[in-house]
């Protein structure tokens, strides 16, 4: 199980709902990835066109347990009004805290995070804030009392992978909150090996969202987020130089 | 009646008297929309009691795709 603050999950796959070619296809795929946990973003309606659907309609949404991200915040200021906005909503509790610091490469500002998860936490928030691969600031940002803490495996919708694979297991290894590797997943095998690292889970989107079949994607990566569980708890063998026969070495009568 | 909504100048008619009224008038109150009222931001339950004047600065929110 999963336990983020008072929540449990089964499923250790978080989805993010962006960019979804439609609205019929982001519902199959969210199915079919089995994940309990959906992200979402806090905009401005359009006044003037009030009847546009909504993603939230087209999904049971007593299903799933909500995620809003602060995504837009520049500031920490931003981003706790962006997170009280959310939990006026009267749907979710819990918070992804997203403060980015560069509009290019979408990295976060670690300042401005740490602060904003300060000033959530103090209100009540489940706080999950998005984070570099920092070993420190992951320890300050769980010192200050995060519900969990969610390193970048590369850059937002960048598809990398996993890129500082040392950083992320020192992070793994000295965290007793929950570690969900969140943005630059491209494929089910970066999935599959944050997992076997020891991951509490997985934050994607643009991974399936963005594949050419989101569907059959969204499954991909619920399998290898269990494959890769199921191998971590199973502990890998250790890595050898040479090789070590599997067959036995005695009783052969051919030489 | 004038007021900013979400930073544009609205006129809305001086029979709207609540945030629940507004947002009817808006056709949007089956919706999840989140409600901020000169930077204050409010509860649902508060909506029906909260009166609105001429001049307010209304932000309406809502939950769109993301990650």
């Amino acid at each position: 199980m999963l336990k983020i603050g008072n929540h449990e999950f089964s499923s250790r796959l978080l989805l993010g709902t962006g960019k979804y070619q439609d609205f019929d296809i982001q519902k199959e795929a969210v199915d079919v990835s089995g994940t309990e946990i959906l992200t979402f973003s806090v905009r401005r309606m359009n006044i003037f066109e009030a009847s546009q659907p909504n993603f939230l309609e087209n999904l049971d949404v007593s299903k799933y347990t909500l995620l809003p991200n602060t995504a837009g915040a520049k500031t920490a200021n931003e981003a706790v009004r962006i997170a009280k906005l959310a939990k006026a909503s009267g749907l979710c509790d819990m918070i992804k805290v997203e403060v980015i610091g560069c509009q290019k490469t979408l990295l976060p500002d670690p300042l401005e995070t740490l602060k904003a998860s300060e000033e959530l936490l103090k209100e009540g928030f489940i706080v999950l804030p998005y984070t570099s691969d920092d070993v420190l600031l992951a320890r300050r940002l769980e010192e200050l009392g995060c519900h969990a803490i969610m390193p970048g495996a590369s850059p937002i919708g960048s598809g990398q992978g996993i890129i500082n694979r040392l950083n992320l297991s020192f992070i793994i290894e000295q965290t007793s909150v929950p570690v969900i590797v969140d943005a630059g997943i491209g494929t089910p095998s970066d999935a599959a090996v944050a997992m076997e690292m020891g991951a509490a889970g997985v934050l994607l989107n643009t991974a399936v969202s963005g594949a050419k079949d989101p569907v059959k994607m969204a499954r991909a990566m619920r399998l290898a987020i269990e494959a890769g569980r199921l191998g971590f708890e199973a502990g890998r063998i250790p890595k050898k130089r040479y090789a070590t026969a599997s067959s036995p070495l005695e009783g052969m009568s051919i030489s | 009646m004038l007021l900013t909504v979400n930073g544009d100048q609205v006129e809305v008619p001086n029979t709207v008297k609540t945030i629940a009224e507004l947002l009817q008038h808006f056709e949007m109150h089956h919706k999840v929309v989140i409600v901020e009222k000169n930077a204050e931001i409010l509860e649902k339950a508060e909506h029906t009691a909260t009166l609105i004047s001429d001049k307010d600065k209304i932000e309406l929110v809502h939950f769109v795709g993301g990650g």
